[in-house]
């Protein structure tokens, strides 16, 4: 592993972040900056995958977003670990796009194998895709990301009993906390209490990395959740990030969730994440 | 005017039951989901034989769809099932986003579909299923009307690569259509020859159909009878040919005016060659609790309301 290497990567994605939805004026950029690092670290280190996309997945690591709305930083990643050109991040949200708002199959886009945007779907389908790995006897993971405010949908829960239930052990899912949601906190529009006690009632092998914007921290925490597979249980990370990491306007604040910046804080946003390896 | 023979009555979903069975013999990437209802569903023969196959994911229907969408991401083609109320309406937003906008290779396996569900009564009837399910884009609906075409349609639907919804129903009713015949999606079956009015019914009504059509042919009105199993994608060429010969039809189901069948018919006929129609279906309403032949008869979906409407439409030319 190269730190370096990899957090110069980071910021090249929060500058493509920001221009993504700059260019539209539209999109989420909040969540999308605070999970930089762990899409860094899935695509760049800790997942077995191939850029030469396969439905099926057969022989490789799998990954679903569940909270669809952060596709700036998955189509950045996707694009920059080989999926498609990076010059396609130009045509996010743009008519006739691959890269629609929220990401889907139905343009063929590689790298995307269900469609989100609508929440708390993406663990159900991880499951399936789990099961059918199991079926296949192929040894390989299904990892899933779930914002936080995503667990108020009902479906979650029905995921979460099912993988325990059905001892779904080749399942890794990170739950984003960083505490915010469209109209507020998460405390305020809906707590959601302990979720570390949820999970754990529910039968989940569970761990937590502190700090999801460190990029040593996710890697070091995604390869301690790999170990913990295969042992009769699923595992959940619970990942303490800060929405809009790396852009000090966009931090301590639910303001940036799914807002686009002008150009002058465009300009501001992308000062604080010069240039490392070439924009599209 | 041809006869057709019921060789005994059998319920459609001991049909789906069969053919999923069969499935679980021929085809080793069929797998099969249930909510908690294996035995209305008639799964349990493919268990016992199949159990790694088989994943029971208990009252919980979204998951269940949503797990459906994820097998066939590791090549499985996955037959999902519970009552149709719970099929559809209930994971609505699983199916489209998940399966249809996904398109993925799933089959929605619905029971107890309609009114003659009986007397567990309109929280469990949904006659709104077929209007949901096809305005999907990308959906194959499809509805059968007796035992042998649905465990043909159960075997068919493993062989075409696409989101499908199989509709079938409870009660025992005729069974006469071919054993072992081929099911062809989109393609009508053309049951009886005639001249004055068509009938053009999909599901339970399809028997009831024929009755009426024999009733029909005593006071000297001829028709022509066809078997729409496939609601989307519709056998327009079937239902233009027939209904330029007659110049009135009938259809029949056992679901809402709205958005079912009938509307479907309906459109390819202002589209292509208007003619009178009359709707033997519930007029925009809930079911309730009653035998199935009470509630046919109340809601008006048997071979006595076709005949009635087939007399109507007849005068409408």
């Amino acid at each position: 592993m190269n730190i370096k290497k990899l957090e110069a990567f980071t910021t090249q994605v929060r500058r493509d972040i920001l221009r993504q939805v700059h260019k539209v004026d539209s999109g989420h950029p909040g969540g999308s900056l605070g999970c930089t690092e762990f899409f860094t670290a899935l695509y760049q280190e800790v997942m077995e995958h191939n850029p030469d996309f396969n439905m099926d997945g057969k022989g490789e690591d799998l990954f679903f977003l569940s909270n669809g709305h952060i596709s700036p930083v998955f189509y950045s990643v996707l694009a920059r670990s080989g999926y498609f050109p990076v010059e396609e991040l130009n045509t996010f949200r743009l008519i006739d796009s691959r890269l629609q708002g929220h990401p889907t199959t139905h343009e063929g886009l590689p790298g995307v194998r269900v469609a989100s945007g609508s929440l708390g779907q993406g663990m159900s389908v991880a499951i399936g895709a789990a099961q059918a790995k199991k079926l296949n006897k192929d040894s390989h993971l299904v990892y899933t990301l779930h914002g936080d405010g995503e667990l108020q949908e009902g479906q979650n829960w029905e995921a979460i009993m099912y993988a325990a239930g059905n001892k779904v052990d080749n399942l890794i899912s990170t739950v984003d906390l960083n505490g915010q949601q469209i109209d507020g906190s998460t405390d305020n529009v809906l707590p959601m209490g302990n979720l570390k006690a949820k999970f754990e009632a529910f039968g989940w092998d569970v761990m937590e990395i502190e700090n999801g914007n460190d990029l040593k921290q996710v890697i070091d925490g995604l390869n301690e959740a790999k170990s913990r597979t295969g042992k009769g249980k699923p595992v959940c990370i619970l990942m303490h990030t800060e929405m809009g990491h790396g852009v000090d306007f966009m931090m301590h604040t639910h303001a940036w969730h799914g807002k686009a910046p002008n150009d002058e804080q465009l300009e501001k946003a992308l000062s604080q994440n010069p240039e490392t390896l070439g924009d599209y | 005017m041809k006869k057709y023979t019921d060789t005994g009555k059998k319920d459609t979903r001991s049909g789906f039951g069969a053919g999923l069975t069969e499935l679980g013999r021929t085809n080793p990437n069929v797998v099969a989901l249930c909510a908690d209802l294996v035995g209305s569903l008639k799964m349990q023969d493919f268990i016992d034989e199949n159990p790694e196959r088989f994943f029971q994911v208990g009252i919980a229907e979204a998951n269940m769809i949503g797990m459906a969408a994820g097998l066939t991401i590791g090549g499985k083609i996955p037959f999902a099932g519970t009552f149709a109320n719970f099929a559809t309406g209930r994971v609505y937003d699983q199916i489209r986003q998940s399966v249809a906008y996904s398109d993925k290779n799933v089959k929605i396996c619905a029971s107890h579909s309609g009114v003659t569900l009986g007397e567990d009564g309109a929280t469990h009837q949904i006659l709104e299923d077929i209007g949901l399910m096809k305005m999907l884009p990308g959906m194959t609906v499809i509805n059968t009307c007796d035992y042998n075409q649905t465990k043909a349609a159960t075997l068919a639907i493993a062989e075409y690569e696409g989101p499908v919804y199989l509709r079938f129903g409870r009660p025992k009713v005729a069974n006469f259509t071919p054993e072992d015949g081929k099911f062809e999606i989109g393609k009508a079956v053309h049951l009886l020859e005639g001249n004055d009015v068509t009938i053009i019914a999909t599901g339970h009504l399809v028997w009831e159909a024929i009755k009426a059509a024999e009733q029909l042919e005593e006071k000297g009105i001829s028709c022509d009878v066809i078997n729409i199993h496939t609601i989307k994608p519709l056998d327009d060429e079937a239902i233009l040919k027939s209904v330029k010969k007659t110049r009135c039809v009938v259809t029949a189901e056992e679901h809402n005016y709205l958005g079912g069948l009938g509307e479907s018919v309906a459109r390819v006929l202002v589209n292509n060659h208007p003619a009178p129609q009359e709707f033997v279906a519930t007029q925009d309403t809930f079911g309730e609790s009653g035998t199935p032949e009470q509630l046919m008869d109340k809601y008006g979906l048997n071979a006595e309301a076709i005949v009635k409407a087939s007399q109507k439409v007849i005068g409408r030319k």
